[in-house]
C-alpha cells in the first residue's frame, strides 16, 4: 500500500488526568477531502493543533509520507507541507493583509531586508486566485478593517501560498454568510482538483457532507466512525449515526459503515 | 518618512475595467498620509508647540544657540527612545535602560581611563549593553515575569551595583578631548553638534529595520497576536529577547555619548532619562497595547519633549511651570493620537 500523505497512529493527548484524545488513528491521502466531524469537546481542535505542531501529543506517532517525524513543531509542520487555517484564523488584526499572508515566512533578501514589492505582487496574485478581490481593500489594507469572510480569505490565501500538500480548515464556514460559505466550498474543490488534500473540520454536518470524500466522526477523543462518501446514502444517515453515538456512548471498533448502508 | 507609499500600481494590476480607478492608499500623496498618520500627527504637535513658543519669545527662538543646546543632548535620548519603540511594539516595556546606560558607559570610562583607544571603549560598552539587554530579556521572557516590574527591579539592581562599587565617585576623562573618536563622534561642525548626525542616521536605520526588515515585521506580529505568531512558526520568545538586546545596545551608545559630551562619567549617568524617554515614545504616537508604533514619530516625540523645558523657560515663564507643561503636552498629544489613529484591538 502506498504511503499516506499524513498519518496519525494512536495519538493521545492528556491534560493532567483528563484525556482530550484517547488514541486516534487518522490518515489523509493525496487529493482527497477528509471531513472531520464531532461535537464540541470531541477533540477536533486538539487534533488539529497536534497536526499543526502547536500542541505536542502525549503519545503516538505522526508519519509524513510514511516517514515518522521527530521534533515536531509549528515550523516543521509547515515545512512538511501542512498549512492550517485556525478557527480564530490566527490573524494579527492591526497588520496589513500582506504582513499576515507572509507571517513567519517573510520574503526577504540578504540580511533579512524585506522584498516588499514582491510580497505585495504575490499577495495580489493569491487573492485573485481564490476570488478574493474588492475595490474596498488592497494588499496593504489593515486586517482589522475586513469582515469575517474577508478575514477567512486572508487566512486561506496564507495557507495556499506555499502550495501546501495538506490544508487543514478548522470550522471554515462558521459565522460566514451563505455566499461566503459558497466561496469556501469553491476554493476547497479547486484545491482538490489541483491534487492537494484538505482536512475539513466542522460541526455543521451539512457543510461537511457536501464537500468531503471521506468522513471521520470523532467522539469524546476517539474515532467513532470512519467511512467513505460512497457508503453513506444521505446526510440523514450520518446524522442518525451521530445521534446513536451521542445517546449510547462511544463504541470504538464499531464495524465501519455496516449499519449505515442498511438504513432505507 | 520611511514607510513609503506604494506609488503607482504595477503593470500587471492594470486590468482594463479597473484601470481608471485607484484605491486611496495607492494614490501617492494620500497613501503617504494614510501610512504615516501617527508620525505626521506627532510632527503637527511639535510644530504647533514651536509656533506658540516662537510667538511668545521670537528673539530667543530665532537664535541658533537654543537649538544647538537641544541638539547636543537630544541624541542621548534618541538612542534609547528608538529601541524602546520596538520594545513597546512587541508588547513589553523596559524601565531598566537608564541603569544600562550608566553601566555600559561606566565600562567605556574604565577602558578610556586605562589608556586604551576610546573606539575600543565604545565596542566594550556596546558588548556590555548587549549582555545586559540579553539578561533582562531572558529574565522577563524565560522567567515569565511582567516586564514592567522585572525591568524596574533590574534598574534598581544594576544602579545599586554601580553605586556599591564606585561609592559615588565619578571618573573624569581628560584625554578624551584630543582623541579621534571624540572628533568623529561628538565635536561640532559649523556649529552643529556631530552626535545629532549619528543619532539621525540611527533613527533612519531603525525606521528601515522597523518597516522594511524581517525583524520589524516579526516584532509587530508578536506584539499584535503572539499566539498567531507562534502558530505561524515564529519563535516568539526569541523575538522578545531580541528587542531587549536592541534597547541594551541603544542605551549603551546613548550612555557613551552622554559621557563623551561631559568628559566625565557619573555613577548617576542615565538616571534622568527614564521619564523623558518613556514620554517621548508615547507622545510620538506608539500606543501602549503593542503591535503598532512609529520610529520616526518616536524621534519627533523626543524632539518635542526636549524642547518643552527649554521652551517654557525661554518663553518667559519660571522653571516652576516646566512640569505642568510637560504633563499638558503629553496628555494633549495622547488625546490627539487617540483621535487620529484607528484602534483595531
Amino acid at each position: 500500500m502506498a504511503d499516506h500523505l499524513i498519518e496519525l497512529r494512536g495519538v493521545t493527548k492528556s491534560y493532567g488526568s483528563v484525556y482530550a484524545l484517547g488514541g486516534v488513528d487518522l490518515r489523509v491521502d493525496k487529493g482527497e477531502v477528509v471531513g472531520l466531524i464531532g461535537d464540541n469537546g470531541a477533540g477536533k481542535s486538539t487534533l488539529i493543533k497536534i497536526l499543526a505542531g502547536v500542541v505536542k501529543p502525549t503519545n503516538g506517532k505522526i508519519l509524513v509520507r510514511g516517514v515518522p517525524v521527530s521534533g515536531w513543531n509549528a515550523a516543521r509542520s509547515r515545512d512538511a507541507g501542512i498549512e492550517t487555517v485556525f478557527q480564530d484564523r490566527a490573524l494579527a488584526v492591526q497588520q496589513s493583509i500582506v504582513r499576515n499572508i507572509f507571517m513567519g515566512r517573510e520574503l526577504a533578501g540578504p540580511f533579512g531586508w524585506l522584498k516588499v514589492d514582491k510580497e505585495i505582487a504575490e499577495a495580489r496574485r493569491l487573492m485573485r486566485e481564490i476570488g478574493f478581490t474588492s475595490k474596498v481593500f488592497t494588499p496593504q489594507s489593515i486586517v482589522g478593517q475586513l469582515s469575517g469572510g474577508e478575514r477567512q480569505g486572508v487566512a486561506i490565501a496564507r495557507a495556499i501560498y506555499k502550495q501546501a500538500d495538506l490544508i487543514v480548515l478548522d470550522e471554515p464556514t462558521t459565522a460566514l454568510s451563505l455566499t461566503e460559505t459558497a466561496k469556501v466550498f469553491h476554493f476547497v474543490r479547486q484545491v482538490r482538483a489541483s491534487g492537494r488534500s484538505i482536512l475539513f473540520i466542522g460541526h455543521n454536518i451539512h457543510h461537511v457532507f457536501e464537500i468531503a470524500d471521506r468522513f471521520v466522526v470523532l467522539d469524546r477523543g476517539k474515532v467513532a466512525l470512519e467511512t467513505d462518501r460512497s457508503e453513506v446514502a444521505t446526510v440523514e444517515d450520518l446524522i442518525n449515526f451521530m445521534e446513536e453515538v451521542a445517546s449510547s456512548g462511544h463504541q470504538p471498533g464499531r464495524p465501519k459503515a455496516k449499519s449505515l448502508g442498511a438504513t432505507p | 518618512m520611511i514607510d513609503l507609499a506604494e506609488g503607482k500600481p504595477t503593470a500587471d494590476e492594470v486590468v482594463p475595467s479597473e484601470a481608471e480607478w485607484r484605491h486611496p492608499s495607492e494614490h501617492p500623496v494620500r497613501g503617504f498620509i494614510l501610512n504615516n498618520r501617527a508620525s505626521l500627527g506627532t510632527l503637527a504637535v511639535f510644530l504647533i508647540m514651536m509656533a506658540i513658543f516662537t510667538v511668545a519669545n521670537p528673539v530667543v527662538f530665532s537664535t541658533w544657540n537654543l537649538y544647538r543646546s537641544v541638539l547636543t543632548t537630544l541624541p542621548v535620548a534618541l538612542f534609547a527612545v528608538v529601541p524602546l519603540v520596538f520594545v513597546v511594539t512587541a508588547g513589553e516595556i523596559d524601565l531598566s535602560f537608564p541603569a544600562t546606560m550608566g553601566f555600559a558607559s561606566w565600562i567605556f570610562a574604565l577602558v578610556v581611563q586605562a589608556g586604551y583607544d576610546p573606539f575600543l571603549g565604545i565596542i566594550a560598552a556596546i558588548v556590555t549593553g548587549m549582555m545586559l539587554g540579553f539578561c533582562v530579556g531572558a529574565l522577563v521572557v524565560y522567567g515569565s515575569l511582567s516586564s514592567l516590574v522585572a525591568t524596574l527591579g533590574m534598574n534598581f539592581l544594576l544602579r545599586g551595583l554601580i553605586q556599591i562599587i564606585n561609592e559615588g565617585k565619578s571618573i573624569a576623562l581628560v584625554t578624551l578631548n584630543h582623541s579621534l573618536a571624540y572628533k568623529i563622534l561628538s565635536s561640532e561642525v559649523l556649529g552643529v553638534p556631530v552626535q545629532i548626525l549619528w543619532a539621525v542616521a540611527f533613527v533612519i536605520f531603525a525606521a528601515l529595520l522597523y518597516n522594511r526588515h524581517r525583524f520589524g515585521a516579526q516584532v509587530k506580529v508578536v506584539g499584535d497576536n503572539p499566539d498567531s505568531a507562534q502558530q505561524m512558526g515564529i519563535d516568539v520568545n526569541r523575538v522578545r529577547v531580541k528587542v531587549f538586546v536592541f534597547i541594551g545596545i541603544g542605551a549603551a551608545i546613548g550612555g557613551t555619548f552622554s559621557t563623551m559630551i561631559n568628559f566625565t562619567w557619573w555613577p548617576t549617568a542615565g538616571d534622568g532619562y527614564l521619564l523623558p524617554v518613556l514620554a517621548s515614545v508615547f507622545v510620538g504616537g506608539t500606543p501602549t497595547w503593542g503591535g503598532v508604533g512609529t520610529v520616526v514619530g518616536g524621534a519627533i516625540g523626543a524632539l518635542t519633549v526636549s524642547f518643552i523645558q527649554t521652551g517654557v523657560v525661554a518663553a518667559g515663564l519660571s522653571g516652576f511651570y516646566v512640569q505642568f507643561f510637560n504633563g499638558l503636552i503629553i496628555i494633549l498629544a495622547l488625546l490627539g493620537h487617540r483621535w487620529n489613529q484607528a484602534r483595531y484591538r
